[in-house]
């Protein structure tokens, strides 16, 4: 049965999107603040995850968002007495087409505008950096050193363990299965172990986000789509950026502690919450990074899964009140890139409830109703 | 058990470490994976699992039965990636 009766808050979902969400509203001095997870923490997108963190893309909004979360990246296992492995090796972005050295080099141009120290390299460089890195069709490459990952089950936990010092309290292995609301406004939310009088949810539940809204009689516009994800066995250091490629369609970093991680988005991938791995997923990798790196052929793989994207009509977060339902926030809709997000958009969305404004000016609007608008982010640089 | 006692032998995780998360409240076998890597290695938890499944039952005074089994992600064993991609010549 649940402890208490009351929130003012209610977070629905425990990756690293509620948990980060829940640590900021605690830090800005919100006090009764509930997180519901319906397994056991980090066991939904976020440990799942890549775990990339990375600057280097084409529309200011992004560039913005991403440039400002590695700041506070830079300083989280402090902040949040935890490490969290942040490990800034650079990512390292292959361009094999002309339409991509095209789009790089503006790309790189917005970036360097925008204070990301990113830059426009030749082949041979990239070999410096990468050097059993296989050319042959690379027409140049873009880096940013400052790029890289963090342990995203420690990151995860360590946001988690900050809020409930901060007295959030976290309930795993708890569903919520009903959201009450009057005059279209929440007022209590129901769980598999009780119920909780609430103004406020905001729901975090990633590749549940649309069954969650249906809760409270809302048609998201977000999908979930299955990303596989498969990782190595430990080798010495082979090579520090992650190696990235959209038209070839891969990314593949190398891990502090020596495992070589890798996943590509599937064209044909339908929609759906369906989290089986493939056979064909682990042969097609295999085939595309040892062209990449021939080294790899020595290394076996140690296992494969995978996980949920949440997709929004433009691949963009989705942050804000429900204008129908009110009381009812979103953090939802990160696609492929809501680990890097994650400090910021759980700070902008937790001063939007508690102060009803951000501290970041950034010109596109992440609410809901930027797609009736018409005005989408169309971002050119994501898998 | 000492806290020394090394568990996890490929990712060199001991019973200390386990301990911790467990008095953290991380209770379940895919909880205490995440923490700690225990189980993460080549052997795929094949040594430890047992061993700590046997310490979560002693440490939530539940049998053995009821504490959850980690998922399990395929292969079973290490294969090469050169392998793996189709390469007959290794
Ligand atoms: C293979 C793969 C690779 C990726 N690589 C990267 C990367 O390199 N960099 C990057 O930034 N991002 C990456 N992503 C994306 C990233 O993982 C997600 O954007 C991010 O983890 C989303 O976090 P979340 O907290 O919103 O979702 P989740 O971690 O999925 O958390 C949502 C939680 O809500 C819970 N929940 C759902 N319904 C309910 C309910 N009714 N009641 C209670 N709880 C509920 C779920 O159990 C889940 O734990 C990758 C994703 C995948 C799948």
């Amino acid at each position: 049965m649940m402890m208490i009766k009351r929130a003012d808050i209610v977070i629905i979902g425990g990756g690293i999107i509620g948990c980060s969400i829940a640590y900021n509203l605690a830090k800005m001095g919100c006090k009764n603040v509930v997180l519901f997870e319906k397994n056991s923490l980090s066991s939904g997108a976020t440990g799942r995850c890549g775990a990339g963190i990375r600057q280097q893309f084409g529309t200011k909004t992004n560039c913005i968002l991403a440039r400002e979360s590695i700041k506070i990246f830079e300083n989280l296992s402090q902040e949040l007495e935890y490490d969290i492995e942040l490990n800034q090796g650079g990512y390292l972005i292959l361009a094999y087409t002309e339409k991509e050295v095209n789009q790089f080099k503006k790309n790189v141009a917005l970036q360097q505008s925008l204070d990301i120290n990113a830059r426009f390299i030749n082949v041979e460089e990239a070999k410096d950096i990468v050097p059993p890195l296989n050319t042959e069709g690379i027409l140049a490459a873009t880096f940013c050193p400052t790029d890289g990952h963090a342990d995203p089950f420690k990151t995860n936990f360590a946001y988690a363990e900050a809020a409930q010092r901060l007295g959030v309290k976290i309930y795993t292995f708890t569903e919520v299965n009903e959201i009450g609301t009057e005059n279209n406004k929440i007022v209590a939310v129901n769980t598999d172990k009780g119920k909780l009088l609430t103004p406020t949810v905001i729901n975090a539940a990633g590749g549940y986000s649309g069954v969650i809204g249906k809760m409270v009689g809302v048609d998201l516009p977000v999908y979930s789509q299955r990303h596989q994800i498969l990782i190595t066995e430990p080798i010495d250091p082979l090579f520090k950026p992650m190696l990235m490629s959209f038209s070839r369609n891969f990314y593949c970093q190398q891990t502090p502690h020596g495992s070589i991680i890798m996943g590509f988005g599937d064209p044909n991938e339908p929609k759906g919450d369906d989290i089986e791995s493939s056979w064909q997923f682990a042969r097609e990798m295999a085939q595309k990074m040892t062209k990449v790196v021939p080294l790899l052929k020595e290394v076996s793989m140690l296992r494969q899964w995978a996980g949920l994207y949440n997709v929004s009509p433009d691949a963009q977060p989705i942050l804000g009140e429900h204008p129908q339902v009110g009381g009812f926030y979103m953090a939802i809709g990160f696609s492929g890139h809501g680990f890097m997000l994650a400090p910021v958009a759980s700070k902008l969305i937790s001063e939007l409830i508690l102060t009803g404004r951000t501290s970041l000016s950034i010109e596109d609007k992440l609410d809901i109703g930027r797609f009736k608008r018409g005005e989408l982010i169309l971002e050119p640089s994501v898998l | 058990m000492k806290d020394e006692t090394i568990i996890c032998r490929c990712e060199d995780v001991t019973w200390g470490e386990i301990r911790q998360a467990l008095e953290k409240g991380y209770t379940t076998l895919d909880e205490i994976k995440r923490v700690t890597r225990a189980g993460m290695g080549r052997c795929q938890g094949k040594t430890c699992q047992k061993i700590i499944l046997g310490e979560i039952a002693k440490f939530c005074h539940k049998k053995i039965e009821e504490v959850s089994i980690s998922t399990f992600r395929p292969p079973t064993k290490p294969v090469k990636l050169g392998t793996l991609a189709g390469d007959d010549d290794d």
